[in-house]
């Protein structure tokens, strides 16, 4: 088992001990997140409770379709990182890749959606400023959340790409073994990253549409 | 607990260097190149990482202030622009909240310590602890650099819709500087968590930790907790100010105070994310030079987890008069002075430890002690500025800066310098020149006073804050709280001196030099790279000191009995 024994790591004793360290090292840093994230949602909530009527107009604007295609994505490129999860704890090997590297592809393909979102949105001129198409001014309020909440969802999106390709490349090159604990707090940020685009969803696609 | 066998208990026989002379070189010996510190993984090299960088930060928070207490000695200004007057007093407060307090003991005696005090080899994340110093230093050069270079006035509290409209100077990069550090404060706070939960050494269950550890213990949890809320506070700042986004922009319906609500979140809590820690190094100090065991020590950790609690809950008390209603108002009012009862429990047992001690004043005492006083003080004008009535009258006035200075400065600065004291033979290996740093803490005590105690009193007849021309009534007062910080800046250069001086000619300080009870005291002075060479079994409560003449209950055990894992 001199595999385990590299994927062992000062200051542990044993692997899993270290894997539960890595479990809840993980889960407090997506406490962490879920307040940042929570800040937005409440601020959300504050002016939609204000301004419902400007926020049914604005929501009505976002496009429902890229909004859709991209939950689908997450949801099935989280079902491959939960397979990778399994396979690599029963060490196999060849699955746990090529299902990271679908997990990246799917990911990839929801940055491109999104990208071809952002394009239909400046097109149509939603960029709140000066010349900004609809009315009332807390349409802009609207548009502002959207353009946070998806950017700061596209970046920890950007951020999980990174690092579940840097782990795939790791496990190819077997510089990292299989078993390693690793694979299971990429993979739980992964699912953080999708539980949030689940809340975004209908807040900025489906509340214009009740 | 019938069967107490004591870890820890200082035996007249013991030889003072019982750890020294073993295989395994110290820590400081692991490698002499710059590289060597720059890429370490060790907790107790990234602490003095720590401390270096946030001493210069305090350095040049400190300048400025020292060039606003000259300012201000003459009623209409000596040399600044009101301009450059605003610059500094931001840069100031940016500063020294960020860069100096909130990581200050932390960052250095919580990386130093926590391992060595619950008996591990090194954090839960090493890797993860090098990077969140990296953050640190980084984002806190950066915003300094734009601090100085090309300056914010928008005060640390960087309000709207001023920050976003109005305010002229570099307030993206300084709030992009914060935001990043912030990330820094995330990652120590996970990292202690995790390492208070899975490193413990066997038998050192939660109730013989030492009350710095579950200090860090609740720290990290409102680091963990508050932080992030900042983040995107000033995120939200970014978006408005570079893009557009009119989150907070009350023409087009946004509103202004839930900025402040926000803030208020993270920096109510972040007054405990620095005060927290103090009440650890103290509580660690005040058992030693006392010779008594902790009194309370169960409502002290009980203390400490309502503080870290209902600090959450009362931010509001900085809004008494930005238009909230007078509900909300008297709740927060309530909640605020809930929160002082935790906290005199904290100075009550303190003071009951004191009771009948054989006490002695070595320096770190004396600044514990200093602490015990000024945080009793900055306490009880809190329950001042807590009441609604008291506070619309004190609101942006010098009492208010007083209050809080004497809790940040006089609570957290005194407990910083107390445990660099307390730590210093242990981290250096060295002795400090005892009686310098008497004479130092004195001053800093003296000097703080003559600083602040003027500005409670001419913040209550009416001398408001941030400004920088006054009426001559408030002359008299202002000249006698810059002499006071002339006092003091003598009191925080004299440390630089002769700890400087100690590296170099200090006597080698043995493994413990004040019979203090606690695994980081079982070690060499300094200890080596992997802590212990034995990780130490713990088999009784922690401040087990007992008055000369009494016979400590230990049956001649070993203070800790070295267990089959060697190095």
């Amino acid at each position: 088992m001199s595999d385990v024994n590299a994927a062992l790591r000062e200051p542990w004793s044993d692997l899993r001990r270290q894997r539960e360290g890595v479990t809840v090292g993980i889960w407090l840093f997506i406490v962490s997140e879920v307040l940042f994230f929570g800040t937005l949602f409440l601020g959300y909530g504050v002016y939609r409770s204000l301004y419902p009527e400007a926020f049914r107009i604005a929501g009505a604007q976002t496009e429902v379709f890229y909004g859709s295609v991209n939950l689908l994505l997450l949801l099935t490129s989280s079902a491959a990182m939960t397979i990778a999860v399994d396979a690599s704890r029963q060490e196999m090997r060849r699955i746990t890749i090529i299902c990271l590297a679908l997990t990246i592809l799917l990911g990839a393909g929801f940055l491109l959606c999104k990208g071809l979102e952002y394009r239909d949105d400046i097109a149509k001129g939603l960029l709140p400023g000066a010349y900004f198409p609809l009315r009332p001014p807390q349409t802009q309020l609207f548009w502002a959340f959207y353009w946070v909440m998806t950017s700061v969802h596209a970046i920890h999106l950007a951020t999980g790409l990174v690092v579940v390709g840097v782990l795939a490349s790791l496990l190819w090159r077997h510089t990292l073994p299989i078993q390693t604990p690793a694979i299971q707090g990429v993979a739980t940020y992964w699912h953080f990253v999708d539980t949030v685009w689940i809340i975004i969803f209908p807040l900025l696609y489906l509340v214009g549409r009740s | 607990m019938t069967d107490v066998a004591i870890a820890g208990v200082p035996r007249p026989g013991l030889p003072p260097s019982a750890g020294e002379g073993r295989e395994g070189a110290s820590y400081l010996s692991a490698g002499h190149t710059l590289l060597s510190w720059l890429t370490t993984t060790d907790h107790k090299r990234i602490a003095i990482l720590y401390a270096v960088s946030i001493t210069i930060f305090f350095f040049i928070g400190g300048i400025a202030i020292a060039l606003l207490r000259l300012e201000l000695v003459v009623p209409h200004g000596l040399f600044l622009t009101s301009e450059a007057y605003n610059r500094l007093f931001s840069l100031h407060g940016i500063i020294m909240v960020w860069f100096f307090l909130v990581p200050s003991i932390p960052g250095t005696m919580g990386n130093f310590l926590l391992p060595l005090m619950i008996g591990a080899r090194d954090v839960a994340f090493p890797r993860l602890n090098l990077l969140s110093w990296y953050l640190y230093v980084f984002a806190a050069a950066f915003a300094v650099y734009a601090l100085v270079s090309g300056g914010v006035d928008t005060g640390w509290t960087f309000y709207t819709p001023f920050s976003t409209n109005y305010a002229t100077g570099y307030v993206i990069a300084a709030a992009a500087g914060v935001f990043v550090s912030g990330f820094s404060s995330i990652a120590t706070g996970v990292n202690f968590i995790a390492t208070a939960h899975m490193l413990r050494a066997p038998g050192m269950t939660w109730f013989r930790l030492p009350l710095f550890v579950w200090a860090m213990y609740t720290v990290s949890m409102v680091m963990v907790l508050a932080t992030p809320v900042l983040a995107m506070s000033l995120l939200l700042i970014i978006a408005e100010r570079a893009f557009g986004l009119p989150i907070f922009d009350s023409a087009r319906g946004g509103d202004p105070i839930l900025f402040q609500h926000l803030f208020w979140f993270y920096s109510h809590p972040a007054v405990y994310i620095m005060i927290l820690p103090a009440m650890g190094v103290v509580s660690e100090v005040i058992p030693c030079f006392a010779r008594k065991t902790i009194f309370g020590y169960a409502f002290m950790v009980y203390a400490l987890i309502t503080i870290a609690v209902i600090g959450f809950m009362v931010w509001g008390h900085h809004m008494f008069v930005a238009g909230q209603s007078p509900v909300a108002n008297l709740v927060f009012s309530f909640l605020s002075f809930i929160v002082a009862v935790p906290s005199a429990i904290k100075v009550f047992n303190w003071t009951a430890t004191l009771h009948r001690g054989s006490i002695t004043f070595e320096a770190p005492m004396i600044y514990a002690l200093g602490f015990v006083g000024l945080f009793t003080i900055g306490g009880l004008t809190g329950l001042f500025v807590a009441s609604v009535p008291i506070d619309i009258h004190a609101t942006d006035t010098y009492f208010v800066i007083a209050h809080f200075h004497f809790i940040m400065v006089g609570g957290t600065v005194s407990a910083y310098m107390a445990g660099l004291h307390f730590w210093w033979p242990k981290v250096t290996g060295r002795m400090y020149s005892e009686p310098w740093a008497r004479f130092a803490a004195i001053t800093t005590f003296l000097g703080f006073n003559a600083t602040f105690l003027p500005q409670f009193v001419m913040g209550w007849i009416g001398m408001p804050r941030r400004y920088h021309y006054y009426p001559d009534i408030f002359q008299p007062w202002h000249v006698m709280s810059s002499v006071g910080a002339l006092i003091l800046a003598v009191g925080y250069i004299l440390p630089l001196v002769y700890f400087g001086w100690s590296l170099i000619f200090g006597r080698r300080a043995p493994a413990n030099p004040w019979n203090a009870t606690g695994l980081e005291w079982q070690t060499s002075s300094p200890p080596p790279k992997e802590n212990f060479h034995r990780i130490p079994h713990v088999d009784a409560e922690p401040y087990a000191y007992y008055e000369s003449g009494q016979t400590s209950p230990a049956d001649g055990r070993p203070s800790f009995q070295p267990q089959g894992r060697t190095a």
